[in-house]
């Protein structure tokens, strides 16, 4: 039987991580419900015991349902029958088969009917439901919404809501509008509290929403009369029951088809408040944003390692001039290339996933009682790198899904460009991960301040202080020139813009040193776990580094050839001629 | 009748399905050791019909009744984790050896003590194909049986009925409780265990695992909790004719075993010409039939 666990040591390194054992404790608050609940872990070993059964059954159901449906939902799609959504008979199928696997409410409290399984195992899940279909991945995926509401929703709204998830409820983060994309703090569909009815009422539009006739909706609205800006707007919980939303249509999209995108029209729709009013924007969709982005680097990575494994068997099975055309340098270079991009980069997600899960982990216990200032010490160091990293996944990952599939497909010459193989699937299907949950250019503003701030740095010294093997000395010193670069690039750069006293050089060069910054992070990641199984990871390393020195050196050769009348230059095409 | 007591047939098998070169042993009978034992695919169609009658009729219970060595107690474990509510393992030395006949006697005699409405087996086991045992037992019990079932369409008023797939259609039947079903592998698949379930009864065990590591987590939850208690019976426990158990009880004798290797599937037509020769000599190359 297929299992995308099973065949993935990969994946089963990441759950065997050192980490682990201070991230089990913290969720299950050092066992204390082993005496409430049967389902509870005993210990430690009990609890890995239980994760490992679970990713072997997902990557069961990925593999032998999720996968097998993926043509005919990408071909078939959903459709709208009298104002609503009706998915493609797969993607019914796909969830009907992960309901009964058990599998929805993952990270959930048991209260809650949750598994209580840490983000690990749940981003996890996503890269394999996203290795089989990562169309499905996108609306299954969005489960995540129900812990932006364990985080700050009433009690009530939990026991309300938190339940369905379990149960098999699909979720929907309903925020953007026709003239609100990227600039969320311009939303205008209104909520207007019904005094007679004792119930907050929704008026207005929202346009490409994913899943937008899913169960549960986390819905931005404006809250405030009068308000223009982020400040006006709340966040709020709608039932789909209450039917007062009609989907005007779905978008015809180049891929992820199964994955209904809707315009949606609310008229007087009953909804409840999360949390405080004016929050809306400002924490809780932020607090969304984190979690869908950790989301899309699993989504990312699933079809990364997707479209590796269609170019390597197409590249093993295809001949040409008397041969398997793998044997070619030109084809081996590339698979070589993805396979350690994925290594570095799945070892990026998981890192961040660690940090974003110890911090929330923390917080959590917070709000049950006072941390000791050790704690809140620790909570706020693994904030901070969560902050720092998690845009540096969304935006290597989901570059990587679309350059991998890009060269996977170019393997398969002519019959990748035909509908014949999945990799033009996956190659559509890609597209989508750098432009939303934030552009692979916003992730870039989210970042730019670590390196300006020094968060990349102080974690990048505190990696060097790992032994590593001596075998590995030769990357270390390598690692220690890629590090002097990235000094002299954020001194130039910055010296440039304090010198001018104006802003944007250091915008112009962003891109270039966060990307800087996550070359030298991947390889310490992955250095880190070539030190530990160097019989699985030493070749990816020895592969990475040799891509991270090439990228390192061609931004810094950008970076300090630049002087400050480069800005005039690229500007220049701000005249807005086409000629 | 809307609450059943439901008993589901299952066989731990040898993968035969993925054979690799050790799969036979030199003297010509299975390699049991080189093949992962499985839970026999077509009892797995058996448990999804059990589970689906669960799911319709609240209160119905699922018991999985296997014979077996002790690791076959992985085969009721399996089936709990998907939604069965117990099992029960009959083993015992008394038992081994056992041919089809023999092996519907020691389970019709456990079926009597568990007293079900009605009885789901697989149509046949992929070790020894012989499609017997779910009939015989229905013999045994003097029951009805209902063979090459597809899907358990309803009851009512005592009487189910069922869809069967032949090989020249179908064909709906109905039949009255107690009955003996057994399911074909074109009926649904299983479904997956379920992580709630995984979390609940990993641990399920029969008496002698926990015997074999007392000291054990497993072994300490088994004491906790009566719903991981995976029964197990000898042959004293369902009172049987000792005479028509094991090998005595067998009649079949092995005589020779051949190792056939092709059944007729399709059937080509070929030209007695140079050309046709060879291209059918090219074709039996590729696939490894000659050479």
């Amino acid at each position: 039987m297929a299992n995308f666990f099973t065949d993935n040591k990969d994946i089963q390194f990441q759950l065997e991580h050192p980490l682990m054992r201070k991230i089990v404790e913290l969720k299950e608050r050092w066992f204390a419900e082993k005496d409430k609940y049967d389902t509870a872990p005993r210990n430690f070993e009990d609890a890995m015991d239980s994760y490992r059964r679970v990713m072997e059954i997902t990557g069961e159901v990925a593999a032998e349902v999720i996968a097998p449906n993926a043509e005919d939902v990408d071909t078939e799609g959903p459709r709208v029958v009298d104002d609503h959504v009706v998915y493609a008979t797969g993607t019914r199928q796909n969830l009907d088969a992960i309901t009964a696997a058990g599998l929805g409410g993952i990270t959930l409290p048991r209260r809650f009917n949750g598994l209580n399984f840490p983000l690990v195992t749940f981003v996890m899940a996503n890269e394999m439901v996203a290795r089989a279909d990562a169309g499905f991945e996108n609306l299954w995926g969005l489960q995540d919404c129900a812990e932006t509401l364990n985080e700050f929703g009433s009690e009530e709204l939990k026991a309300k809501y938190l339940p369905q998830t379990a149960e098999g409820a699909t979720w929907a983060m309903t925020l953007t509008e026709p003239d609100a994309g990227s600039d969320l703090g311009a939303v205008m569909l209104k909520a207007h509290w019904d005094e007679a009815r004792g119930t907050w009422l929704l008026n207005g539009v929202k346009r490409f929403i994913t899943n937008g006739d899913g169960d549960i909706s986390l819905v931005l609205a404006r809250t405030e009369d009068g308000t223009k800006d982020a400040r006006g707007l709340s966040m709020l919980v709608y039932d789909r029951r209450s039917m007062c939303h009609k989907v005007r249509r779905i978008e015809n999209k180049l891929g992820i088809k199964g994955s209904p995108t809707c315009e949606l029209v609310f008229t007087n729709a009953p909804a409840e408040l999360v949390g405080d009013r004016k929050m809306g924007l400002i924490k809780y969709v932020m607090a969304l944003m984190n979690a869908a982005r950790l989301g899309i680097g699993a989504q990312s990575l699933g079809l990364c390692e997707a479209a590796y494994r269609e170019g390597l068997k197409y590249a093993q099975e295809r001949a040409q001039f008397g041969k398997a055309i793998i044997n070619f340098p030109a084809v081996y270079e590339l698979l070589n290339n993805a396979k350690a991009k994925i290594a570095a980069g799945r070892a990026l997600l998981y890192e961040t996933t660690r940090f974003v899960e110890i911090y929330k982990q923390w917080e959590h216990i917070s709000h049950e009682r006072e941390l000791t200032a050790e704690e809140r010490a620790e909570m706020k160091f693994y904030n901070r790198l969560a902050d720092a990293f998690t845009p540096l996944q969304k935006l290597f990952l989901s570059e990587w899904a679309n350059s991998i599939a890009y060269d996977m497909l170019q393997i398969h010459g002519g019959s990748g460009y035909m509908k014949d193989y999945p990799i033009q699937r996956i190659v559509r299907d890609a597209r989508i991960t750098n432009i939303y949950e934030g552009t692979s250019q916003l992730q870039v503003v989210a970042a730019i301040n670590h390196v300006t701030k020094g968060t990349y740095l102080s974690q990048i010294e505190a990696y060097e202080a790992m032994e590593l093997p001596a075998t590995l000395s030769g990357v270390r010193a390598r690692l220690a020139a890629m590090k002097t670069r990235f000094a002299e690039m954020v001194a130039r750069v910055e010296g440039i813009e304090a010198e001018h006293k104006g802003e944007g050089f250091k915008d112009f060069h962003a891109r270039r040193l966060v990307e800087t910054a996550g070359y030298i992070i991947m390889t310490w990641t992955l250095a880190a776990e070539a030190a530990v199984k160097p019989e699985d990871y030493t070749q990816q390393l020895e592969t990475f580094v040799r891509l991270a020195e090439a990228a390192v050196a061609g931004a810094h050769a950008a970076a300090m050839a630049s002087e400050w009348d480069d800005i005039e230059l690229y500007r220049t095409v701000l005249s807005g001629e086409a000629q | 009748m809307k609450k059943l007591k439901i008993v589901v047939l299952a066989k731990q098998v040898p993968d035969t399905r993925n054979v690799g070169k050790d799969a036979m042993t030199p003297e010509g009978t299975v390699n049991r050791a080189a093949l992962p034992a499985i839970f026999n695919p077509e009892d797995l169609n058996a448990l999804e019909q059990a589970l689906r009658l669960k799911d319709r009729f609240p209160g119905t219970t699922v018991t999985v009744l296997s014979m077996g060595p002790h690791r076959a107690a992985e085969v009721i474990r399996d089936a709990m984790l998907r939604g069965a509510d117990g099992g029960v393992l009959l083993t015992d030395r008394k038992f081994a050896g056992a041919d089809t006949l023999a092996t519907s006697y020691a389970l019709s005699c456990a079926a009597k003590k568990l007293a079900p409405d009605v009885i789901i087996a697989g149509r046949q086991a992929i070790d020894g194909d012989t499609a017997q045992v779910g009939s015989q037992v229905a013999e045994k019990l003097g029951w009805p049986q209902v063979t090459y079932a597809e899907e358990i369409l309803g009851l009512d008023g005592g009487k189910m009925t069922i869809k069967r797939r032949l090989e020249n259609g179908i064909e709906v039947v109905e039949a009255p409780l107690p009955l003996v079903v057994t399911v074909n592998g074109s009926a649904a698949p299983c479904r997956p265990q379920n992580a709630r379930r995984i979390l609940k009864y990993k641990y399920a065990m029969i008496p002698t695992e926990v015997a074999a590591d007392p000291e054990s987590l497993a072994a300490e939850m088994t004491a906790k909790h009566d719903y991981l208690q995976i029964a197990e019976w000898g042959a004293d426990a369902v009172d049987p004719d000792p005479t028509q158990l094991g090998l005595e009880g067998s009649p079949t004798k092995v005589k020779k075993i051949d190792s056939v290797v092709f059944a007729l599937k399709e059937s080509k037509c070929l030209r007695c010409t140079d050309d046709e020769i060879n291209s059918l000599i090219v074709e039996l190359l590729e696939t490894h039939t000659l050479g």
